[in-house]
């Protein structure tokens, strides 16, 4: 078992070597040298994948380096938040990129927290209806792949809605059509108000179809993976709890806010958390249906430049630095609902 | 909060009343609810069956301009979608592949079959499966796999990428939990590395660096690569489920194990992974129905399963083109369905290994 069982064999640590019979500096002598070859082995593997791709390189003539980032991007970006014109360097449209996940990602967690909470109470009403239609949002969306549910908001969104010259009006101020939402917004002290003419809308702000798909998409496929969170956290306090609190003279509504949502909640933020870091992972789909994220950029960046090692490592770097943030921010807040609870 | 002293036995009125109107603000959302759906329920199912061209012919569906489904769309195109690109004279072959496929599954779902032979048929059926693609073998002629597309490729994809992540996934969830420093750190970055980045990105990695990465000469065609990404990636997530289930097998077992006189791969391989795996069974099935899911991505790196095979069908083809919603909604119910039935199967397993005593925790 000294060579085959190494991986898979991970013994308790109290019974490897307080057993008076056990041979531990045996044990231990085979441990170190199981290791020492795995770490020679790992070492050397990525040695000679390196080789190779220095090989290649040459052979190509292809220049590796993150130099490139400061040479003229040479590309348009459809839409951004910040300023960005095509002779600006590769590193401006790689941030320009990542505002655009941040753009599209927040406003993301937001909607899908909200609509999710709300399918996730309706699916623990007293009501039938209520009840059967929330479950059959759940089983319906989180059942179909985002990518399929991302064309279908493209398509609708670009070919199904009238053309702008005769928009949709969905609200005083707020016009939907092929190409966008447009919706009053504050500038320079007051409102503007977007305004409907023959041909075009104008004034006001607006979204970009693309844009809508993704922020939709996320946001309705998100919200049923919430619900179910939200559900589950409920359902993980005791009835009883719920019985003493209203036999002690609390109403429903203090029931749910003093006794039932503070445990729940401990439940819901850990899972929760994950929830946000998939939406974030998941609007990197936003490639599929041209909207300028960061990994739409790196894509078209990688496709110019050829460095393709450079452009997937920003885009996994910036990821893994996403994830690890938002996970440090839910840690904190996990730990202060944690401590309220316990006290 | 459901209350918890259900009366056994209610009367259809009082039923009634108990669900719908048992209070004010429940009556209120009752006719809310019935409202909204008595307005949007006539309006779907005009659009999906009372006005919907259900035949293939592109001139009714452009008449009707939308104010019903064109189902003939899915008449027209079905082939193209379900098999992608594959030689049409040839189709018969991922189609025998398909009915294998399901035969294997239904045989499987059944709990009195689980035996070393079935691991064995897998093996020898997708080997079959393979064969049948391929061709090369038994006179059929090669289809290079750049041809491939449709539901056989996503159901290929998913599967070769489960059979193959999910031992690496147990292995790496174990060497998460080993005592060994060197074993536990290389795990532990592999999964939290994989896990905090995109699948796009692991499969932009596959498709554009692995050819790098490798000697000159070794040439891997684009499907195997893509096999080899995402087998990476749902390994990391498999090895977090069977953690968890590893994490809930009390440590006296382990011990007592000992005690016993195993040695430290039977502790792993009859005392712990026996009970951690059947813990995780939901969570598992989870991540088997998020990998068949996630097959859809490899249409960005050009592979043309079900969704690649739709945009295929229907992308370059002004007549139909206008249709992509009723193309759309058609490949949806596919997933739904595959995934649907997934996950109803995994609660009546689950029930099932509750409720079943396990040989191993009666007493002796």
């Amino acid at each position: 078992m000294s060579e085959g069982g190494g991986m898979s064999a991970p013994r308790p640590t109290s019974a490897s070597g307080e057993g008076p019979t056990s041979p531990r500096s045996r044990v231990a002598i085979v441990a170190w040298l199981f290791q020492a070859l795995l770490l020679l082995a790992l070492v050397a593997a990525i040695a000679w994948m390196v080789s190779n791709t220095l090989a290649h390189l040459r052979e190509r003539g292809i220049h590796a380096g993150f130099d490139f980032l400061w040479q003229p991007a040479g590309f348009e970006i459809g839409e951004s938040w910040l300023s960005y014109e095509s002779s600006q360097p590769f590193w401006r449209a790689f941030v320009v990129g990542l505002a655009n996940t941040v753009r599209v990602a927040v406003p993301g967690i937001v909607l899908a927290t909200l609509l999710g909470t709300l399918i996730g109470l309706a699916r623990l009403s007293h009501n039938l209806l209520l009840r059967a239609l929330s479950t059959a949002y759940v089983e319906l969306l989180r059942n179909v792949p985002l990518l399929v549910q991302l064309l279908m908001w493209y398509f609708a969104l670009t070919e199904l809605l009238p053309a702008s010259s005769d928009a949709l009006q969905l609200a005083p101020g707020v016009f939907l059509s092929k190409s966008g939402l447009s919706f009053p917004w504050w500038e320079a002290g007051a409102f503007e108000w977007p305004v409907a003419s023959e041909i075009t809308i104008s004034g006001g702000a607006s979204v970009t179809p693309e844009f809508l798909a993704v922020l939709l998409g996320l946001a309705t496929y998100t919200a049923a993976f919430v619900a179910e969170t939200v559900r589950a956290g409920v359902q993980s306090v005791s009835s009883g709890q719920v019985h003493a609190a209203l036999s002690m003279g609390l109403t429903p509504r203090q029931s749910l806010r003093y006794i039932v949502m503070p445990q729940a909640l401990r439940v819901i933020v850990p899972s929760m958390t994950n929830q946000y870091l998939n939406l974030t992972k998941n609007s990197s789909l936003a490639v599929a249906i041209g909207y300028p994220d960061l990994v739409s950029v790196a894509n078209t960046a990688l496709n110019q430049t050829g460095r393709a090692f450079e452009c997937i490592a920003v885009i996994m770097a910036v990821y893994l630095l996403l994830s690890l943030l938002t996970s440090a921010l839910m840690n904190r807040y996990n730990a202060r609902v944690a401590l309220r609870g316990g006290g | 909060m459901s209350s918890a002293p259900v009366v056994a036995r209610r009367s259809a009125i009082k039923w009634t009343r108990d669900e719908f109107f048992s209070s004010p603000a429940n009556t209120l959302l009752t006719l809310l609810v019935a409202a909204a759906l008595a307005w949007a329920l006539p309006k779907l199912a005009n659009w999906a069956l009372l006005h919907a061209v259900f035949n293939a012919d592109a001139q009714a569906c452009r008449a009707i301009e939308h104010a019903g489904a064109c189902w003939g769309v899915i008449a027209e195109k079905l082939r193209a979608i379900l098999f992608g690109r594959y030689p049409y004279a040839l189709q018969w072959r991922p189609g025998v592949g398909l009915l294998l496929l399901a035969a294997m599954s239904f045989v499987s779902a059944v709990p009195r079959m689980w035996s070393r032979w079935l691991a064995l048929l897998w093996i020898i059926g997708l080997l079959l499966f393979v064969a049948l693609m391929r061709g090369g073998v038994a006179g059929l002629e090669i289809v290079p796999s750049s041809r491939w597309g449709g539901l056989p490729l996503t159901l290929l994809l998913s599967l070769f990428s489960l059979g193959v992540a999910f031992p690496l996934g147990v292995l790496l969830a174990l060497g998460r939990r080993s005592p060994w420093p060197v074993v536990r750190s290389v795990c532990i970055t592999y999964i939290e590395l994989i896990r905090g980045v995109p699948l796009i990105s692991v499969l932009f990695m596959a498709s554009f660096m692995l050819p790098l990465l490798l000697p000159q000469g070794w040439q891997l065609d684009v499907l195997l690569r893509v096999l080899v990404g995402i087998t990476l990636f749902s390994a990391a997530y498999l090895a977090e489920v069977v953690r968890g289930g590893l994490q809930a097998v009390p440590v006296g077992q382990l011990l007592a194990a000992r005690a016993m006189g195993l040695r430290a791969w039977q502790v792993q391989r009859y005392i712990v992974l026996p009970q951690a795996l059947r813990s995780v069974v939901p969570a598992l099935m989870n991540t088997f129905i998020g990998n068949f899911k996630d097959s859809s991505l490899v249409v960005i790196v050009s592979l043309y399963e079900l969704t690649g095979a739709l945009t295929l069908a229907l992308g370059g083809d002004p007549t139909w083109r206008p249709f992509y919603l009723e193309g759309y909604l058609f490949i949806a119910f596919v997933y739904w369905a595959f995934c649907f039935a997934m996950s109803r199967y995994s609660r009546w397993i689950e029930r099932r290994l509750v409720s079943q005593p396990t040989p191993d925790r009666q007493p002796a």
